[in-house]
Protein backbone atom coordinates (compact mmCIF):
# COMPACT_ATOMS: atom_id res chain seq x y z
CA UNK A 1 0.00 0.00 0.00
CA UNK A 2 2.88 2.32 0.75
CA UNK A 3 3.81 2.65 -2.87
CA UNK A 4 0.24 3.58 -3.77
CA UNK A 5 0.04 6.40 -1.23
CA UNK A 6 3.41 7.94 -2.03
CA UNK A 7 3.35 11.74 -1.76
CA UNK A 8 4.70 14.27 -4.20
CA UNK A 9 7.54 15.06 -1.77
CA UNK A 10 8.63 11.45 -1.74
CA UNK A 11 8.49 11.30 -5.52
CA UNK A 12 10.66 14.38 -5.82
CA UNK A 13 13.18 12.90 -3.40
CA UNK A 14 13.69 9.83 -5.57
CA UNK A 15 16.73 10.34 -7.79
CA UNK A 16 16.78 9.64 -11.55
CA UNK A 17 13.05 9.01 -11.57
CA UNK A 18 11.10 8.44 -14.74
CA UNK A 19 9.53 11.76 -15.71
CA UNK A 20 7.69 10.50 -18.77
CA UNK A 21 6.66 6.84 -18.69
CA UNK A 22 7.20 4.79 -21.83
CA UNK A 23 3.54 4.78 -22.89
CA UNK A 24 3.45 8.58 -22.78
CA UNK A 25 6.61 8.84 -24.87
CA UNK A 26 5.48 6.34 -27.50
CA UNK A 27 2.02 7.88 -27.83
CA UNK A 28 3.49 11.39 -27.87
CA UNK A 29 5.71 10.69 -30.88
CA UNK A 30 3.11 8.62 -32.71
CA UNK A 31 0.74 11.52 -32.18
CA UNK A 32 3.35 14.00 -33.42
CA UNK A 33 3.71 12.02 -36.67
CA UNK A 34 -0.06 11.59 -37.06
CA UNK A 35 -0.71 15.29 -36.44
CA UNK A 36 1.90 16.40 -38.97
CA UNK A 37 0.44 14.05 -41.61
CA UNK A 38 -3.09 15.24 -40.79
CA UNK A 39 -2.17 18.94 -40.90
CA UNK A 40 -0.18 18.82 -44.16
CA UNK A 41 -2.77 16.67 -45.95
CA UNK A 42 -5.53 18.80 -44.41
CA UNK A 43 -3.98 21.92 -45.95
CA UNK A 44 -4.04 20.15 -49.33
CA UNK A 45 -7.75 19.45 -48.89
CA UNK A 46 -8.41 23.02 -47.69
CA UNK A 47 -6.74 24.39 -50.83
CA UNK A 48 -9.29 22.64 -53.06
CA UNK A 49 -11.98 24.96 -51.72
CA UNK A 50 -10.54 27.56 -49.33
CA UNK A 51 -12.78 28.79 -46.52
CA UNK A 52 -10.92 32.10 -46.39
CA UNK A 53 -9.09 34.32 -48.83
CA UNK A 54 -5.84 32.38 -48.77
CA UNK A 55 -4.35 29.01 -49.67
CA UNK A 56 -1.53 27.11 -48.02
CA UNK A 57 1.77 27.09 -49.95
CA UNK A 58 2.11 23.95 -52.07
CA UNK A 59 5.45 23.09 -50.46
CA UNK A 60 3.68 22.62 -47.14
CA UNK A 61 0.96 20.33 -48.40
CA UNK A 62 0.97 16.58 -48.64
CA UNK A 63 -0.43 14.42 -51.42
CA UNK A 64 0.28 16.42 -54.59
CA UNK A 65 -3.39 17.15 -55.31
CA UNK A 66 -6.81 16.77 -53.71
CA UNK A 67 -7.17 12.98 -54.06
CA UNK A 68 -3.65 12.40 -52.71
CA UNK A 69 -4.34 14.74 -49.80
CA UNK A 70 -7.57 12.89 -49.03
CA UNK A 71 -5.83 9.49 -49.17
CA UNK A 72 -3.18 10.66 -46.71
CA UNK A 73 -5.77 12.32 -44.48
CA UNK A 74 -7.99 9.25 -44.28
CA UNK A 75 -5.00 6.96 -43.70
CA UNK A 76 -3.39 9.07 -40.95
CA UNK A 77 -6.88 9.41 -39.46
CA UNK A 78 -6.67 5.83 -38.18
CA UNK A 79 -3.27 6.40 -36.63
CA UNK A 80 -4.53 9.53 -34.88
CA UNK A 81 -7.81 7.93 -33.75
CA UNK A 82 -6.32 4.72 -32.35
CA UNK A 83 -3.40 6.48 -30.70
CA UNK A 84 -5.61 9.28 -29.38
CA UNK A 85 -8.18 6.89 -27.92
CA UNK A 86 -5.47 4.79 -26.28
CA UNK A 87 -3.94 7.99 -24.85
CA UNK A 88 -7.25 9.22 -23.44
CA UNK A 89 -8.13 5.84 -21.92
CA UNK A 90 -4.68 5.34 -20.38
CA UNK A 91 -4.52 8.95 -19.21
CA UNK A 92 -7.78 8.68 -17.33
CA UNK A 93 -7.33 5.09 -16.15
CA UNK A 94 -3.87 5.64 -14.66
CA UNK A 95 -4.95 8.91 -13.07
CA UNK A 96 -2.18 10.73 -14.90
CA UNK A 97 -4.51 13.42 -16.26
CA UNK A 98 -5.96 14.13 -12.81
CA UNK A 99 -2.56 14.15 -11.17
CA UNK A 100 -0.67 16.18 -13.79
CA UNK A 101 -3.31 18.55 -15.11
CA UNK A 102 -5.50 19.31 -12.08
CA UNK A 103 -6.28 21.60 -10.46
CA UNK A 104 -6.29 24.49 -12.93
CA UNK A 105 -7.11 27.73 -11.13
CA UNK A 106 -7.45 31.20 -12.62
CA UNK A 107 -5.12 32.71 -10.03
CA UNK A 108 -2.57 29.98 -10.64
CA UNK A 109 -2.65 30.54 -14.39
CA UNK A 110 -2.39 34.33 -14.00
CA UNK A 111 0.55 33.95 -11.62
CA UNK A 112 2.43 31.59 -13.92
CA UNK A 113 1.71 33.63 -17.06
CA UNK A 114 3.18 36.67 -15.30
CA UNK A 115 6.16 34.64 -14.16
CA UNK A 116 6.68 33.23 -17.66
CA UNK A 117 6.55 36.66 -19.29
CA UNK A 118 9.20 37.95 -16.89
CA UNK A 119 11.29 34.77 -17.32
CA UNK A 120 10.88 33.85 -13.67
CA UNK A 121 9.03 30.60 -14.26
CA UNK A 122 11.06 27.73 -12.87
CA UNK A 123 11.55 24.44 -14.74
CA UNK A 124 13.58 22.70 -12.05
CA UNK A 125 11.05 19.97 -11.43
CA UNK A 126 9.76 18.54 -14.71
CA UNK A 127 7.38 16.17 -12.94
CA UNK A 128 5.13 19.06 -11.91
CA UNK A 129 3.46 21.07 -14.64
CA UNK A 130 2.99 24.77 -14.01
CA UNK A 131 -0.45 26.27 -14.48
CA UNK A 132 0.26 27.51 -18.00
CA UNK A 133 1.33 24.01 -19.03
CA UNK A 134 -1.71 22.48 -17.34
CA UNK A 135 -4.04 24.86 -19.15
CA UNK A 136 -2.35 24.33 -22.52
CA UNK A 137 -2.18 20.53 -22.22
CA UNK A 138 -5.76 20.18 -20.94
CA UNK A 139 -6.90 22.64 -23.60
CA UNK A 140 -5.19 20.81 -26.44
CA UNK A 141 -6.79 17.53 -25.35
CA UNK A 142 -10.21 19.21 -25.61
CA UNK A 143 -9.26 20.67 -29.02
CA UNK A 144 -8.06 17.22 -30.10
CA UNK A 145 -11.41 15.69 -29.23
CA UNK A 146 -13.23 18.53 -31.01
CA UNK A 147 -11.19 18.24 -34.20
CA UNK A 148 -11.84 14.50 -34.38
CA UNK A 149 -15.57 14.95 -33.77
CA UNK A 150 -15.89 17.77 -36.32
CA UNK A 151 -13.83 15.72 -38.76
CA UNK A 152 -16.11 12.71 -38.34
CA UNK A 153 -19.13 15.00 -38.80
CA UNK A 154 -17.70 16.20 -42.13
CA UNK A 155 -16.71 12.71 -43.22
CA UNK A 156 -20.11 11.12 -42.51
CA UNK A 157 -22.72 13.88 -42.26
CA UNK A 158 -25.55 11.44 -43.03
CA UNK A 159 -24.49 8.38 -41.05
CA UNK A 160 -23.27 10.47 -38.08
CA UNK A 161 -25.97 13.12 -38.34
CA UNK A 162 -26.09 13.66 -34.57
CA UNK A 163 -22.49 14.85 -34.73
CA UNK A 164 -23.44 17.42 -37.37
CA UNK A 165 -26.28 18.54 -35.08
CA UNK A 166 -23.72 19.00 -32.32
CA UNK A 167 -21.93 21.58 -34.44
CA UNK A 168 -25.08 23.18 -35.83
CA UNK A 169 -24.78 22.23 -39.49
CA UNK A 170 -22.32 20.90 -42.05
CA UNK A 171 -20.61 24.20 -42.98
CA UNK A 172 -20.16 25.06 -39.29
CA UNK A 173 -18.41 21.74 -38.67
CA UNK A 174 -15.94 22.74 -41.42
CA UNK A 175 -15.17 26.00 -39.66
CA UNK A 176 -14.81 24.25 -36.28
CA UNK A 177 -12.44 21.76 -37.90
CA UNK A 178 -10.38 24.60 -39.38
CA UNK A 179 -10.15 26.63 -36.15
CA UNK A 180 -9.20 23.51 -34.17
CA UNK A 181 -6.39 22.97 -36.71
CA UNK A 182 -5.30 26.59 -36.23
CA UNK A 183 -5.32 26.12 -32.44
CA UNK A 184 -3.24 22.96 -32.74
CA UNK A 185 -0.73 24.73 -35.00
CA UNK A 186 -0.45 27.59 -32.51
CA UNK A 187 0.03 25.07 -29.71
CA UNK A 188 2.66 23.26 -31.77
CA UNK A 189 4.68 26.44 -32.27
CA UNK A 190 4.64 27.34 -28.55
CA UNK A 191 5.18 23.72 -27.50
CA UNK A 192 8.21 23.20 -29.74
CA UNK A 193 9.66 26.60 -28.85
CA UNK A 194 9.41 25.89 -25.11
CA UNK A 195 10.82 22.40 -25.54
CA UNK A 196 13.84 23.92 -27.28
CA UNK A 197 14.22 26.51 -24.51
CA UNK A 198 14.17 23.77 -21.85
CA UNK A 199 16.12 20.96 -23.57
CA UNK A 200 15.89 18.57 -20.62
CA UNK A 201 12.12 18.43 -21.15
CA UNK A 202 12.79 17.23 -24.70
CA UNK A 203 15.27 14.66 -23.37
CA UNK A 204 12.66 13.46 -20.88
CA UNK A 205 10.17 12.98 -23.72
CA UNK A 206 12.73 10.87 -25.62
CA UNK A 207 14.49 8.77 -22.99
CA UNK A 208 12.09 9.30 -20.11
CA UNK A 209 14.46 10.94 -17.62
CA UNK B 1 -25.99 33.80 -74.81
CA UNK B 2 -29.47 34.57 -73.52
CA UNK B 3 -30.16 30.88 -73.24
CA UNK B 4 -27.01 30.26 -71.23
CA UNK B 5 -27.65 33.04 -68.73
CA UNK B 6 -31.13 31.62 -68.29
CA UNK B 7 -29.67 28.23 -67.49
CA UNK B 8 -27.33 29.41 -64.76
CA UNK B 9 -28.50 32.73 -63.48
CA UNK B 10 -25.85 34.76 -61.70
CA UNK B 11 -22.92 32.44 -62.34
CA UNK B 12 -19.69 34.31 -62.98
CA UNK B 13 -18.05 32.91 -66.10
CA UNK B 14 -14.53 33.77 -64.98
CA UNK B 15 -15.12 31.90 -61.73
CA UNK B 16 -16.47 28.99 -63.72
CA UNK B 17 -13.30 28.76 -65.77
CA UNK B 18 -11.12 29.20 -62.68
CA UNK B 19 -13.04 26.40 -61.04
CA UNK B 20 -12.78 24.10 -64.00
CA UNK B 21 -9.03 24.66 -64.30
CA UNK B 22 -8.71 23.84 -60.63
CA UNK B 23 -10.43 20.50 -61.08
CA UNK B 24 -8.79 19.72 -64.43
CA UNK B 25 -7.08 16.35 -64.26
CA UNK B 26 -3.53 16.28 -65.51
CA UNK B 27 -0.54 13.99 -65.46
CA UNK B 28 0.99 15.44 -62.29
CA UNK B 29 -2.26 14.91 -60.47
CA UNK B 30 -2.49 11.32 -61.48
CA UNK B 31 1.00 10.80 -60.15
CA UNK B 32 0.01 12.32 -56.84
CA UNK B 33 2.53 10.56 -54.66
CA UNK B 34 5.49 11.50 -56.79
CA UNK B 35 4.76 15.20 -56.29
CA UNK B 36 8.12 15.94 -54.72
CA UNK B 37 7.30 19.54 -53.88
CA UNK B 38 4.46 18.50 -51.65
CA UNK B 39 6.60 16.07 -49.75
CA UNK B 40 9.49 18.39 -49.03
CA UNK B 41 7.92 19.60 -45.82
CA UNK B 42 7.37 16.13 -44.47
CA UNK B 43 10.85 14.98 -45.38
CA UNK B 44 12.23 18.05 -43.66
CA UNK B 45 10.20 17.50 -40.52
CA UNK B 46 10.71 13.80 -40.11
CA UNK B 47 14.23 13.66 -41.47
CA UNK B 48 13.44 10.69 -43.61
CA UNK B 49 11.94 10.23 -47.01
CA UNK B 50 9.02 8.07 -45.96
CA UNK B 51 6.70 8.94 -48.80
CA UNK B 52 8.86 9.12 -51.89
CA UNK B 53 8.14 5.60 -52.97
CA UNK B 54 5.60 3.54 -54.78
CA UNK B 55 5.16 1.50 -51.60
CA UNK B 56 3.58 4.56 -49.96
CA UNK B 57 1.20 4.81 -52.90
CA UNK B 58 0.37 1.13 -52.59
CA UNK B 59 -0.16 1.50 -48.83
CA UNK B 60 -2.54 4.42 -49.37
CA UNK B 61 -4.52 2.44 -51.93
CA UNK B 62 -4.88 -0.44 -49.49
CA UNK B 63 -6.03 1.89 -46.70
CA UNK B 64 -8.51 3.46 -49.12
CA UNK B 65 -9.93 0.00 -49.88
CA UNK B 66 -10.14 -0.63 -46.14
CA UNK B 67 -11.97 2.70 -45.80
CA UNK B 68 -14.41 1.55 -48.51
CA UNK B 69 -15.17 -1.50 -46.36
CA UNK B 70 -15.53 0.57 -43.18
CA UNK B 71 -17.91 3.01 -44.88
CA UNK B 72 -19.94 0.16 -46.32
CA UNK B 73 -20.09 -1.40 -42.85
CA UNK B 74 -21.39 1.74 -41.14
CA UNK B 75 -23.76 2.59 -44.02
CA UNK B 76 -27.28 2.48 -42.69
CA UNK B 77 -29.75 2.04 -45.59
CA UNK B 78 -32.49 3.63 -43.49
CA UNK B 79 -30.55 6.73 -42.45
CA UNK B 80 -31.91 9.65 -44.44
CA UNK B 81 -29.92 12.66 -45.55
CA UNK B 82 -31.31 15.81 -43.94
CA UNK B 83 -33.94 17.66 -45.98
CA UNK B 84 -34.38 21.42 -45.95
CA UNK B 85 -37.09 24.02 -46.49
CA UNK B 86 -37.18 25.87 -49.83
CA UNK B 87 -35.80 28.96 -48.11
CA UNK B 88 -32.52 27.10 -47.49
CA UNK B 89 -31.84 26.49 -51.21
CA UNK B 90 -28.48 27.85 -52.37
CA UNK B 91 -28.92 30.47 -55.09
CA UNK B 92 -27.48 30.15 -57.57
CA UNK B 93 -26.75 26.47 -57.18
CA UNK B 94 -23.17 26.15 -58.50
CA UNK B 95 -22.26 24.54 -61.79
CA UNK B 96 -19.24 22.33 -61.17
CA UNK B 97 -17.29 20.16 -63.57
CA UNK B 98 -13.77 19.66 -64.82
CA UNK B 99 -14.74 21.59 -67.96
CA UNK B 100 -16.32 24.93 -68.80
CA UNK B 101 -20.09 24.96 -69.19
CA UNK B 102 -19.60 25.68 -72.91
CA UNK B 103 -17.98 22.25 -73.18
CA UNK B 104 -20.64 20.46 -71.15
CA UNK B 105 -22.61 17.80 -73.01
CA UNK B 106 -25.45 19.37 -74.97
CA UNK B 107 -27.84 16.46 -75.19
CA UNK B 108 -30.81 16.50 -77.56
CA UNK B 109 -33.66 15.21 -75.42
CA UNK B 110 -35.56 13.96 -78.48
CA UNK B 111 -32.75 11.64 -79.59
CA UNK B 112 -31.62 10.64 -76.14
CA UNK B 113 -32.39 7.18 -74.79
CA UNK B 114 -31.42 5.65 -71.49
CA UNK B 115 -29.75 2.33 -72.17
CA UNK B 116 -30.21 -0.41 -69.57
CA UNK B 117 -27.67 -3.23 -69.48
CA UNK B 118 -26.43 -6.06 -67.33
CA UNK B 119 -28.29 -8.10 -64.75
CA UNK B 120 -31.83 -6.92 -65.51
CA UNK B 121 -34.89 -8.73 -66.87
CA UNK B 122 -35.99 -5.94 -69.20
CA UNK B 123 -33.15 -4.39 -71.20
CA UNK B 124 -35.34 -2.05 -73.23
CA UNK B 125 -34.10 1.51 -73.70
CA UNK B 126 -36.15 4.35 -72.26
CA UNK B 127 -37.04 7.59 -73.99
CA UNK B 128 -37.26 10.77 -71.98
CA UNK B 129 -41.04 10.92 -72.40
CA UNK B 130 -41.39 7.39 -71.06
CA UNK B 131 -39.24 8.23 -68.04
CA UNK B 132 -41.17 11.47 -67.40
CA UNK B 133 -44.34 9.38 -66.99
CA UNK B 134 -42.92 7.50 -63.98
CA UNK B 135 -44.04 8.69 -60.53
CA UNK B 136 -41.75 11.48 -59.28
CA UNK B 137 -40.90 12.94 -55.90
CA UNK B 138 -39.15 16.15 -54.87
CA UNK B 139 -36.41 16.38 -52.28
CA UNK B 140 -34.39 19.35 -51.02
CA UNK B 141 -31.02 18.05 -49.89
CA UNK B 142 -27.44 19.15 -49.44
CA UNK B 143 -24.93 18.36 -52.19
CA UNK B 144 -21.47 17.94 -50.63
CA UNK B 145 -18.49 18.23 -52.96
CA UNK B 146 -15.31 16.25 -52.40
CA UNK B 147 -13.57 19.66 -52.40
CA UNK B 148 -15.40 20.62 -49.22
CA UNK B 149 -17.99 23.15 -50.39
CA UNK B 150 -21.65 22.28 -50.26
CA UNK B 151 -24.93 23.63 -51.62
CA UNK B 152 -28.59 22.88 -51.03
CA UNK B 153 -30.76 22.15 -54.06
CA UNK B 154 -34.24 20.95 -54.98
CA UNK B 155 -34.33 17.76 -57.02
CA UNK B 156 -37.31 16.04 -58.60
CA UNK B 157 -37.37 12.61 -60.14
CA UNK B 158 -38.03 8.91 -59.74
CA UNK B 159 -36.48 6.93 -56.88
CA UNK B 160 -33.83 4.74 -58.51
CA UNK B 161 -34.92 1.72 -56.47
CA UNK B 162 -38.43 1.95 -57.98
CA UNK B 163 -36.92 1.98 -61.47
CA UNK B 164 -34.58 -0.92 -60.66
CA UNK B 165 -37.59 -2.90 -59.45
CA UNK B 166 -39.54 -1.94 -62.58
CA UNK B 167 -36.87 -3.25 -64.94
CA UNK B 168 -36.37 -6.40 -62.87
CA UNK B 169 -32.82 -5.65 -61.79
CA UNK B 170 -30.95 -8.23 -59.75
CA UNK B 171 -30.61 -6.18 -56.58
CA UNK B 172 -28.19 -8.74 -55.15
CA UNK B 173 -25.63 -7.50 -57.69
CA UNK B 174 -22.86 -5.32 -56.31
CA UNK B 175 -23.07 -2.21 -58.47
CA UNK B 176 -25.09 -0.02 -60.72
CA UNK B 177 -22.57 1.50 -63.11
CA UNK B 178 -23.42 4.75 -64.89
CA UNK B 179 -21.99 5.98 -68.16
CA UNK B 180 -22.32 9.64 -69.12
CA UNK B 181 -22.33 11.72 -72.31
CA UNK B 182 -19.21 13.70 -71.29
CA UNK B 183 -16.51 13.82 -73.96
CA UNK B 184 -14.10 11.97 -71.65
CA UNK B 185 -16.65 9.27 -71.00
CA UNK B 186 -17.39 10.11 -67.38
CA UNK B 187 -18.58 7.08 -65.49
CA UNK B 188 -19.01 6.03 -61.91
CA UNK B 189 -19.96 2.88 -60.02
CA UNK B 190 -22.61 3.07 -57.31
CA UNK B 191 -22.77 0.27 -54.75
CA UNK B 192 -26.15 -1.46 -54.79
CA UNK B 193 -27.09 -0.59 -51.20
CA UNK B 194 -26.62 3.10 -51.94
CA UNK B 195 -28.49 2.67 -55.23
CA UNK B 196 -31.43 1.23 -53.28
CA UNK B 197 -31.39 4.03 -50.68
CA UNK B 198 -34.86 5.66 -50.59
CA UNK B 199 -33.44 9.10 -51.48
CA UNK B 200 -31.31 7.97 -54.43
CA UNK B 201 -33.05 9.47 -57.41
CA UNK B 202 -33.13 9.54 -61.21
CA UNK B 203 -33.41 13.30 -61.38
CA UNK B 204 -35.27 15.05 -64.22
CA UNK B 205 -35.96 18.46 -62.69
CA UNK B 206 -34.13 21.09 -60.74
CA UNK B 207 -36.24 23.61 -58.80
CA UNK B 208 -39.35 22.22 -60.52
CA UNK B 209 -37.96 23.08 -63.98
CA UNK B 210 -36.65 20.59 -66.52
CA UNK B 211 -33.07 19.81 -65.48
CA UNK B 212 -30.86 22.51 -67.04
CA UNK B 213 -27.79 21.59 -69.07
CA UNK B 214 -25.59 22.88 -66.23
CA UNK B 215 -26.93 20.29 -63.84
CA UNK B 216 -26.95 17.31 -66.17
CA UNK B 217 -29.81 17.38 -68.72
CA UNK B 218 -31.54 15.13 -69.40
CA UNK B 219 -30.86 12.93 -66.36
CA UNK B 220 -28.70 13.13 -63.31
CA UNK B 221 -28.40 10.52 -60.58
CA UNK B 222 -28.84 12.34 -57.30
CA UNK B 223 -27.36 10.42 -54.35
CA UNK B 224 -27.66 12.50 -51.16
CA UNK B 225 -25.70 9.86 -49.24
CA UNK B 226 -22.63 10.33 -51.46
CA UNK B 227 -20.14 13.05 -52.31
CA UNK B 228 -20.94 15.10 -55.41
CA UNK B 229 -18.69 13.26 -57.88
CA UNK B 230 -20.71 10.09 -57.20
CA UNK B 231 -23.77 11.92 -58.63
CA UNK B 232 -23.31 11.38 -62.39
CA UNK B 233 -24.82 13.92 -64.82
CA UNK B 234 -25.80 13.57 -68.52
CA UNK B 235 -26.36 9.85 -67.90
CA UNK B 236 -26.73 7.74 -71.03
CA UNK B 237 -26.69 4.22 -69.63
CA UNK B 238 -26.85 2.17 -66.50
CA UNK B 239 -25.52 -1.32 -66.02
CA UNK B 240 -26.33 -3.65 -63.15
CA UNK B 241 -23.15 -5.63 -62.57
CA UNK B 242 -21.00 -7.54 -60.11
CA UNK B 243 -17.80 -6.22 -61.69
CA UNK B 244 -16.02 -3.20 -60.35
CA UNK B 245 -15.43 -1.20 -63.52
CA UNK B 246 -13.78 1.82 -61.91
CA UNK B 247 -14.85 5.36 -62.56
CA UNK B 248 -13.61 8.68 -63.93
CA UNK B 249 -12.49 10.15 -60.59
CA UNK B 250 -12.22 6.85 -58.74
CA UNK B 251 -9.45 5.77 -61.13
CA UNK B 252 -7.53 8.95 -60.30
CA UNK B 253 -7.53 8.29 -56.58
CA UNK B 254 -10.81 9.46 -55.08
CA UNK B 255 -12.15 6.94 -52.60
CA UNK B 256 -14.70 4.77 -54.38
CA UNK B 257 -17.35 4.53 -51.67
CA UNK B 258 -17.16 8.24 -50.81
CA UNK B 259 -20.32 8.03 -48.73
CA UNK B 260 -21.53 10.83 -46.53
Amino acid sequence: MASLTVTDEQVRATPAKVIQPAWVRVMHWVNALAMILMILSGWQIYNASPLFGFSFPREYTLGGWLAGGLLWHFAAMWLLMINGLAYLITGFATGRFAKKLLPITASGVLHDVRAALTFKLGHDDLTVYNYVQRLLYAGIIVVGVLIVLSGLAMWKPVQLYYLVMLFGDYPTARYVHFFCMAAICAFLVIHVLLALLVPKSLRAMIIGR
Amino acid sequence: MAKRSFLIPGVDKRLLIKDSIKTMPDVTRRRFIAGGASLGALTLLTGCDVVDSSSAEEMLKQVSKFNDAVQSFIFNPDALAPTFPESAITKPFPFNAYYDLDDAPDVDGNDWKLEVRGLVDNKKSWTLDELYELPQVTQITRHICVEGWSAIGSWTGTPLRDFLKLIGADTRAKYVWFQCADKDGYNSPLDMRSALHPQTQMTFKYANEILPRAYGFPMKIRVPTKLGFKNPKYVVSMEVTNDYKGGYWEDQGYNSFSGS
